[in-house]
């Protein structure tokens, strides 16, 4: 038995089938993760205790007849989202200490489906960056080379899918957070239209873009977690009212007819060749099976990522000063008076980028500079999102590459935060108009996976995944392992 | 834009952060470079152009019977306080 070599949806189908029991799986996948996490660094916290007890009793559902296409499948958890009992770290040594009281409603879902909880993954500290070298817990190597970055924010989510310690894994994409990784490690990283998933218990950081969504190995992984972790929640009042369809019924469709968008703003400077190469290789797979391509702009969306970097350290400089050494997280020794309480706690509890973000946002919302930045800045969302408006006017998804370049080196970029924020000029559009995407992969350059995104307009969750398992069906990239890990 | 050092220092204080002698030439010049690359946002524009705050059109606040829908978990959350007494959050002292 090697579940390992099997996707999410395959190794359902053996368990309903009796072909081996979840207990078996989760053993399979606790001991992978005992012999490769120390290298990759892929997961902060391992919960053996709680994936038994949840194997156990998806076990006994499967036995009872009750159990679902994800009963008894192992995943792991960004370190993001409570945990009931159990390290919420998210990556931050202002919440080393912290253990979740509650379970997040992504979480409580997935476990309601009869998923096991193997652990709670690396990530990027509060989700701020594209490489996962932020976090507290030091960073998170690619398993496809291990000099190289997963990515990030979701980056031990990445990596702990790519080198299979876990058949499939939860992220949060604020700016690109899901697809970026999954771009750089070889997975379908699927970021859902903004309020599909309840944000109730993931850490927030920038709340008019956070989403959750799956870092996975195909579409229709994707498609049947997306189903189990959708839908509304009242705990969260920007979760959308609207019944979640059968995202997996959605997989069979044609490709025939189907209007894709080319963004010619994503093919210009910048780009690496061999990642234009292989994208440009995928969009000629499309129009072999029967869809049309359309090349058009989108003039605003070069303005993106400085429009994000003001609304996301904004929104983060709101959302970060809950963490006052007073509640709950780290609190400094010996505080001379209250503000010295305050300063030094948060001083001493976060990261470098996590400061810089909060300054950035404390400054473009302070009296003066307010119209100037983050009003401007508003406006220009407006700007890309009416651009977004227009081209779904015309075409039914836009494609490009997902990442301009495959993983760069471990401490390539850590110095200069303006060339690590341009990772993300291809993801981040989608997180400012609230669109849903996906990147699969869609080649390897030099060793490297690199990814096509597909982008479409609000709640076109099914023709995404569609679009993305269509190519699967034609392709293998998505079946290959980093050699590693095979 | 260039910020500097008394800049960086107001905006720390307002932010509630403690930043060391050594790191504050750092953050002045990494500042001001992203205040620098968020400006060309001033070429774009925007005359007559909605500020847009939420991705989603048409939602609705959901409101919901004003009732009390949660039990006390006061003390489970008191566990992850870093100092409490007779179930209250303890500061240092601010009235003298």
């Amino acid at each position: 038995m090697n579940p390992h070599l099997m996707t999410a949806a395959e190794i359902g189908r053996g368990l309903r089938a009796g072909k081996y029991t979840s207990i078996e799986v989760t053993r399979h996948f606790l001991e992978r993760i005992d012999r490769a996490n120390k290298p990759l660094n892929a997961f902060v916290t391992v919960t053996p205790e709680r994936a038994m007890a949840d194997a156990k009793r998806a076990d006994a559902m499967i036995a009872r007849g009750d159990g679902g296409p994800l009963t008894g499948v192992p995943l792991a958890h960004k370190d993001i989202f409570c945990t009931d009992g159990v390290l919420t770290s998210c990556g931050s040594r202002m919440l080393s200490n912290f253990i979740a009281p509650y379970d997040a409603t992504v979480v409580e879902r997935l476990t309601a489906a009869g998923m096991v909880t193997l652990g709670k993954t690396n990530m990027d500290e509060f989700a701020m960056g594209s490489s996962n070298e932020t976090s507290w817990y030091g960073p998170v190597r690619n398993p496809w080379d291990g000099t190289k970055v997963p990515g990030g924010s979701s980056g031990g989510s990445a990596a702990a899918v790519a080198a299979r310690l876990a058949p499939v894994a939860t992220g949060t994409d604020t700016g690109g957070s899901i697809r970026q990784p999954a771009a750089l490690t070889g997975l379908t990283g699927f970021k859902p239209t903004y309020g599909r998933v309840s944000r109730y218990g993931m850490v927030a950081f920038a709340s008019s873009l956070d989403q959750a969504g799956v870092l996975a190995q195909s579409a229709e992984d994707a498609a049947l977690v997306l189903g189990a972790m959708a839908g509304h929640d009242a705990r969260d009042s920007t979760s959308v009212d609207t019944p979640v369809p059968d995202y997996a019924a959605s997989l069979g469709r044609s490709m025939k007819g189907l209007r894709i968008g080319i963004i010619r703003e994503f093919f210009g400077e910048g780009l690496e060749d061999g990642t234009g190469r292989a994208v440009k290789t995928a969009l000629d797979g499309y129009r072999a099976m029967g869809a049309t391509l359309v090349e058009l702009s989108l003039p605003n969306l070069p303005l993106s990522v400085p429009t994000y970097y003001v609304v996301a350290p904004a929104e983060c400089s709101s959302n970060l000063s809950r963490f006052d050494g007073v509640r709950f997280g780290h609190r400094c020794a010996e505080p001379r008076d209250l503000m010295d309480l305050y300063r030094r706690s948060r001083g001493e509890g976060f990261g470098a980028e996590v400061k810089r973000r909060i300054m950035t946002g404390t400054y473009v919302l302070s009296a003066g500079y307010y119209d100037a930045y983050y009003l401007k800045a508003q406006k220009v969302r407006s700007l890309i999102n009416a651009d977004f408006k227009r081209a779904f006017g015309e075409v039914d998804v836009l494609m490009g590459p997902t990442t301009p370049t495959p993983a760069f080196a471990i401490g390539a970029k850590v110095d200069d935060p303006i060339t690590m924020y341009l990772n993300d000029i291809y993801t981040i559009g989608a997180n400012l108009a609230g669109l849903p995407a996906v990147s699969v992969p869609c080649g390897l350059v030099d060793g490297l996976p690199v990814g096509l995104q597909i982008i479409g307009p609000h709640f076109a969750e099914e023709r995404l995944l569609a679009a993305a398992h269509a190519w699967q069906l034609e392709t293998d990239w998505h079946r290959k392992l980093p050699p590693l890990f095979a | 834009m260039t910020l500097t050092r008394r800049d960086v220092e107001g905006i720390a204080a307002l932010a509630r952060l403690e930043i060391t002698e050594a790191e504050l030439p750092v953050y002045v010049g990494s500042l001001s470079r992203i205040l620098g690359f968020v400006d060309q946002l001033s070429s774009a524009a925007t005359d007559g152009v909605e500020p847009m705050a939420h991705p989603l059109e048409n939602q609705v606040q959901a409101l919901r019977n004003d009732v009390i829908t949660e039990s006390d978990h006061r003390d489970r959350y008191q566990g992850n306080a870093p100092l409490v007494a007779a179930g209250l959050y303890l500061v240092p002292k601010v009235i003298e």
